[in-house]
């Protein structure tokens, strides 16, 4: 086990070296998050619609789809002059290299959501003092699991011509839940109410991390195995 | 290493066909043949990286394709370099070095770069080195965890004269310390150089294999031509 974790770590601290030299990838999926947020803005009417109904939403389509640019890149890195098959021949567990890809995803996620949540804030004017843990909790919740689902696909559509395509294909309907989760739990938690009101959805995202989580780790070896 | 009647299918097509043949510790197979004659094929079964259709192959008792102790005993150089563009070359053995298990790897890293001449240019990017340079990033890449069997497709593939003398050197050594070696090369005189066996492959089959002592080095590109003339 201490081996997995160490060769995982070795692993996320590579993808992360490299997205750190290239910057590639995180602005890319910065710059969606603030277009998407700034045009968002724009197009909201808050005679008709309150921030607290329309940011949940809005928060959360920014996540899905600037983490996708993540997660495209995830394995894209391997393909280059065939990286992929010294990792694939070295004594490096399958599993090990799922959760270490997943790792680098999730800060990845992370560090885009530590620029979109702060940006939303500010557009929708959305009292945070109190409300910040419960948000940030649901907000690594919801990134556990659709950093799962989207490595496991990120490594399945890599090889194809039309990955780009295909990888928001293959991982959106996984996403459904996890989003509605969130989306909910956030929409909860910016109308006011109580933050054990969305505890039922809090333990919902749990429980779908450690089934996208225990599952996409079982599954990934046959997406690299021959 | 033994291997036994090893076979490999891609859907009907049979791209590696009952080889068989064994290495002792410090021998050199050196596998010539055509394009699509299922060298590179053997090489990616031998490293792990395709499963057999049937047969098996052993290194030091443990079986190919097998975990992580089986390929912890391969080292794979590849034409492809296999490097991520964007690490330095320290970085990218560095890296290897962690794969395999070896902690406080900085001398093994070192002197895998050392022994390729890359010290100097080991904290540029790999991106702005030569092709010629990747090269023996990519070999310093596989030798770091000291193998007990080396593969090498096509190893000599854009390196300059110095770096192809260098990676003769290096598996010589290699070969001198018990080292195994099959090395997949178009270049016979390259091959031969190093071998203590030559094996023919075409459609998948060693069609002719012969010991190093039995080779006219001199004449061994007409043999090769007859012997691929002829289909064995």
């Amino acid at each position: 086990m201490a081996d997995v974790l160490y060769t995982s770590w070795l692993i996320a601290r590579k993808d992360l070296a490299i997205e750190f030299r290239t910057r590639s990838a995180f602005f890319s999926a910065v710059v969606f998050a603030l277009l998407a947020l700034a045009i968002f803005y724009y197009a909201w009417d808050p005679t008709a619609v309150t921030a607290g109904d329309l940011a949940p939403g809005v928060l959360w389509v920014i996540f899905t789809f600037s983490g996708l640019l993540g997660l495209h890149r995830s394995f894209g890195v391997e393909i280059s002059d065939h990286a992929i098959d010294g990792l694939l021949a070295s004594p490096a567990s399958r599993e090990a290299i799922f959760l270490g890809k997943a790792l680098a995803n999730l800060i990845f996620v992370a560090a885009v959501q530590l620029v979109a949540i702060p940006a939303l804030v500010l557009f929708y004017n959305l009292p945070l003092t109190n409300i910040a843990g419960p948000l940030i909790a649901i907000a690594v919740l919801a990134a556990i699991g659709l950093v799962a689902v989207g490595t496991l696909f990120s490594a399945m559509a890599v090889n194809t011509r039309l990955a780009e395509l295909l990888l928001p294909m293959l991982a959106l309907p996984f996403f459904v839940p996890i989003v509605t989760a969130a989306a909910q739990a956030t929409a909860k938690l910016l109308s006011g109410r109580p933050v054990v009101e969305i505890s039922a959805w809090l333990k919902l995202l749990v429980a779908f991390d450690l089934v996208f989580v225990v599952a996409c780790t079982v599954a990934f070896p046959f997406t690299v195995e021959d | 290493m033994e291997v036994s009647d090893l076979t490999r299918n891609f859907g009907p097509r049979r791209a590696v066909a009952g080889v068989s043949f064994a290495l002792l510790p410090g021998e050199c197979l050196a596998l010539f043949g055509p394009n699509g004659a299922g060298k590179t094929t053997l090489l990616r079964v031998l490293a792990g990286l395709l499963k057999p259709t049937s047969g098996n192959a052993r290194v030091s008792g443990i079986e190919l394709p097998g975990g992580a102790a089986a390929r912890t005993r391969v080292g794979l150089i590849s034409h492809h370099t296999m490097l991520y563009e964007a690490l330095s070359p320290r970085e990218n053995v560095a890296f290897a070095a962690g794969l395999y298990g070896i902690r406080d790897a900085r001398d093994r890293v070192e002197d895998s770069l050392r022994r390729m001449a890359m010290l100097e240019r080991a904290d540029a990017p790999v991106r702005s080195l030569s092709r010629g340079m990747q090269q023996r990033v990519s070999i310093a890449r596989a030798m770091v965890h000291s193998p007990q069997l080396v593969l090498a497709d096509e190893p000599y593939s854009g390196l300059d004269e110095s770096g192809a003398r260098s990676l003769t050197a290096l598996l010589e050594e290699l070969r001198a310390a018990g080292t195994a070696i099959v090395i997949v090369t178009h270049n016979l005189v390259e091959g031969l150089s190093l071998a203590t066996r030559a094996a023919v492959m075409k459609a998948g089959k060693f069609i002719r294999t012969d010991a190093a002592d039995h080779i006219d080095r001199g004449s061994y590109a007409v043999t090769y031509r007859e012997a691929l003339a002829s289909g064995g």
